[in-house]
């Protein structure tokens, strides 16, 4: 039988080092031992299927029994494809964030800002044949967190990606253009690459929202393609 | 050509997204020899890790309707998983080799900027000594960090260290 192809190793830069100093949560809890290196199995090559028969989607996390949350309602939408810039299909993408205030609906949140009944913490979409995918949702708050005397976290919303295999799960957050706390954020600058963050960061797309009622926001993302074609059999 | 988009914590609140029956790869009605498969995840001050989300896949048996093959669960106050699934079998190995039975293991926590990639094997199992991935890591005490333990009625128990003397082996997937 022949060996599954592989996925491509992350490009240097592109991808957050485990230690980070000025993200102090990591100071305790990354590894200090060089990773094993594990050439892509069966293991790593096949991964979860979700149906969204099984797997309900939720798009639109703005309205809880027909009442609508507060805030700056919004429509995040985009384009997910691997590294080849083939589209990845019918893939699972899961969502959570804080309300307009900047406040999660978790026991574990202890900020002083109002929860909202009427918004849905989390959602889940699927991308279409073409990659695409859409949701409503509002404009997350800002929120302080314990990381450094009166260290705030800019806006964003977290992403769950699984795409094909075990070796393309990806999880990350999405900013918004324009936000004055992004150059302050250790967890965003901790990817050395600027042109790597740049592309966590959400613009603002016309094209996307929808007059009278939404602003628009295109977040693209791209997960690990394949290394190389496979040899033929000769 | 664009490269890979970057990774960043999963963060303290991931349990928004939580449903516990995930946890149980079972629930579909999957027929096999069960197991349960539990551990703790601790930090380099040896405190359990009590927000981390502890994701799990395997290859074997394969996945179908009634077995997932996937499965998510959330650590508790002691920094405690515990999983339901099925036994795996070996499965095939890059050229000619055969990996011993083992589940794929991904942590992923707030303090964690990229998932943490490891994977449970099962104590006793002769393909152990002949495993690609368990004879390349030369030492070992670095070896027994990814062999799960007997602990009670189809229990097995890997515990996984993120840092320390005794760091659990994570993989470079
Ligand atoms: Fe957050």
């Amino acid at each position: 039988m022949a060996d599954p192809v592989p996925f491509r190793a992350y490009s240097p830069g592109s991808q957050p080092p485990y230690g980070a100093s000025a993200y102090r949560s990591t100071t305790a809890r990354h590894p200090k031992q060089k990773l094993q290196p594990l050439p892509h199995t069966v293991t790593e090559t096949t991964g979860p299927r979700f149906a969204p028969g099984r797997f309900e989607p939720i798009a639109d996390l703005s309205v809880v029994d027909g009442k609508p949350a507060l805030g700056e309602r919004i429509i995040v939408a985009g384009t997910i494809t691997d590294e080849d810039g083939r589209p990845v299909p019918d893939t699972m993408i899961e969502i959570w964030q804080a309300n307009c205030a900047g406040r999660y609906q978790h026991p574990g949140d202890t900020h002083d800002a109002p929860l909202d009944e009427n918004f849905r913490g989390a959602g889940r979409v699927f991308t279409d044949a073409e990659g695409h995918y859409r949701f409503v949702t509002i404009r997350p708050g800002a929120y302080p967190w314990a990381n450094a005397p009166n260290a705030w976290r800019p806006n964003h919303i977290h992403f769950s990606y699984f795409g094909p295999a075990f070796a393309t799960r990806l999880i990350t957050q999405m900013y918004f253009e324009g936000d004055p706390l992004l150059p302050h954020d250790p967890v965003l600058q901790a990817i050395p690459d600027e042109s790597a963050r740049q592309r966590l960061v959400a613009s603002l797309d016309f094209s996307i929202g929808q007059e009278d009622w939404a602003l628009g926001y295109r977040f693209d993302v791209v997960l690990r393609g394949r290394s190389a074609t496979p040899m033929e059999n000769t | 050509m664009a490269t890979a988009t970057a990774s960043q914590t999963i963060g303290p609140f991931w349990h928004l997204l939580e449903d516990k029956d995930w946890a149980d790869l079972t629930r579909f009605g999957a027929t096999g020899e069960r197991i349960t498969l539990i551990g703790r995840v601790q930090d380099g001050a040896g405190a359990p890790v009590a927000d981390a989300c502890v994701e799990i896949w395997q290859a074997d048996p394969p996945a179908d309707d009634t077995f997932p093959g996937f499965g998510r669960c959330g650590t508790d106050q002691n920094g405690m998983f515990r999983f339901a699934t099925l036994k795996p079998g070996p499965v095939p190995g890059r050229g000619n080799a055969t990996q011993a039975p083992h589940i794929a293991i991904q942590v992923f926590a707030r303090g964690l900027l990229r998932g943490l990639v490891t994977r449970a094997y099962f104590e006793g199992e002769s393909l152990n000594e002949t495993d690609p991935l368990l004879t390349a890591i030369d030492s070992p005490a670095r070896r027994k960090t990814l062999i799960a333990r007997p602990a009670g009625e189809a229990t097995w128990r890997l515990d996984i260290r993120l840092q320390g003397g005794d760091e659990t082996v994570f993989l470079d997937v």
